[in-house]
């Protein structure tokens, strides 16, 4: 049998980010963002114009992914993670914003590593394809912005043992 | 001539067939992941248990999506359609995209799937807000049967699809390379263990088209040309020894199955073309006109 699977909460520091390596498995609760594609464009499009954005990004983790419609009674629909490779052309910017974790599924580029490592941050897989599984780990979901994006807005999730791999550690080393 | 297949009748399986697909797995595809989540099992070591976390993780999601009755994943995918149409099929031409759309429509908005479909892929990526329209394909084929073959594909693994126009006498080696290639450039991206489906021969188009028609073979079957049977056994052992693993984070099962379709082509060249489903392999088959 493996160890006990090790649990924390967000948000994160990054002292606590530094204590990650990869290859864990760890169990995540407490509160995160939620954006793709097209939150990542709109972001990088005020960062340029020197506008404020809609939320600090201030030791926070983004989720990459976008819900499926919620049934009735329920929180939240299917809700798993989509490819990050798409937000690496935005995420230094993110990261030098304060961003401290990410979340979604497959490898990420070399700028997204040097950034990583320049700020201390840390990337997480989340098991991809399985938005039934994340959807019980969902306790509430808000939308901040961008509501006119449908399920690619920008929304804040609270979640309660929300699973995921380390993939990248706050040294830039990788898994994917 | 056979009972009219009507309007009615094709939206209301192709209703009842999608809002099933995008929850429960079909029986080939679970069996197939069941498997493979036993070879990783036996690969588990201490340092290499990943594939094995990510193929519980997998299976746990099924059982998750079908007791909730929700998508087992929230990508639900542009729709695929394969349309083979009986030329003796008692059916009005016209109603079957009209008939084919309409029940993705409503199978759509019951089972809670995301609508993913923009209107304009340059200029006005606004949400159509009904998963419409979907990708259509029609065939003539002798016989009186109107044959639907259904897939809700992701873009995770639609975006890693690929084409490689080899010279003529690229042979074996040179298709297989060119699918590893492909696969391996990949990565973790389209959500292994994949299902490749590889188009040979024909035009450009014609072989992406074809590597889309081998995906919707069932995961376990055998090509029926021994020749074609052996190179997708070739082609699997390259891709599982690739070692990008269940959810590109390691382990021996890259894909579970790898699917060939071939056909005549040009003396100057060999299209190879690859299409990737992830392994939520989402796809029903629907028969109308069956009974006279």
């Amino acid at each position: 049998m493996s160890a006990a699977i090790r649990s924390f909460q967000l948000p994160m520091s990054k002292d606590t980010a530094s204590g990650l390596t990869i290859g864990e498995e760890i169990l995540l609760s407490g509160t995160m963002l939620v954006g793709r594609d097209q939150v990542h464009e709109q972001f990088q499009k005020l960062l340029n114009e020197g506008k404020a954005l809609p939320v600090s990004l201030e030791g926070e983790t983004i989720f990459y992914m976008g819900p499926a419609p919620a049934p009735k009674g329920a929180v939240i629909g299917s809700c798993g993670p989509t490819t990050s490779s798409r937000m690496d052309p935005f995420t230094p910017d993110l990261l030098d914003a304060g961003l401290v974790g990410m979340i979604g599924k497959g490898p990420r580029n070399s700028a997204v590593k040097d950034a990583v490592k320049r700020n201390g941050a840390v990337y997480f897989y989340a098991f991809g394809g399985c938005g039934a599984l994340y959807a019980q780990k969902v306790e509430s979901i808000e939308c901040i912005a961008f509501q006119e994006f449908g399920p690619e807005a920008l929304y804040r999730i609270t979640v309660k043992d929300f699973p995921v791999i380390v993939a990248m550690d706050s040294s830039g080393n990788s898994l994917l | 001539m056979g009972k009219t297949i009507s309007f009615s009748e094709i939206e209301q399986s192709v209703y009842n067939a999608v809002v099933k697909a995008g929850v429960i797995l079909p029986g080939d595809v679970k069996e197939s992941l069941q498997k493979a989540a036993a070879v990783e099992v036996k690969h588990e070591s201490a340092a290499e248990s990943r594939g094995s976390s990510v193929m519980r993780k997998i299976l746990e999601n099924l059982d998750a999506a079908e007791s909730m009755n929700i998508p087992m994943c929230q990508d639900t995918g542009m729709v695929m359609v394969f349309a083979d149409i009986g030329t003796e099929a008692p059916v009005a031409l016209s109603d079957i995209d009209t008939a084919i759309n309409s029940g993705i429509e409503t199978a759509y908005k019951d089972g809670f799937f995301r609508k993913s479909v923009v209107l304009n892929p340059v200029f006005n990526r606004k949400n159509t807000g009904n998963n419409l329209p979907a990708v259509i394909y029609h065939k003539l084929v002798p016989g009186n049967k109107l044959t639907l073959q259904i897939m809700l594909k992701g873009f995770g693994s639609e975006n890693c699809s690929g084409l490689a126009m080899l010279n003529p006498t690229a042979g074996i080696q040179g298709v297989i390379d060119a699918v590893a290639k492909i696969v391996s450039d990949a990565g973790g991206k389209p959500c292994p263990p994949i299902i490749a489906g590889v188009g040979i021969g024909g035009t450009a188009d014609r072989a992406m088209q074809l590597s889309k028609r081998a995906l919707l073979r069932d995961v376990a079957d055998e090509h029926p040309e021994s020749d074609y049977a052996d190179l997708e056994r070739l082609i699997l052992d390259r891709l599982n020894g690739l070692n990008i693993g269940p959810g590109g984070l390691g382990g021996a099962t890259t894909a579970m199955a790898v699917k060939i379709e071939a056909e005549s082509t040009h003396i100057a060249g060999m299209p190879v073309g690859v299409s990737i489903s992830c392994w939520a392999d989402r796809k029903c088959r629907i028969i109308l006109g069956e009974s006279s």
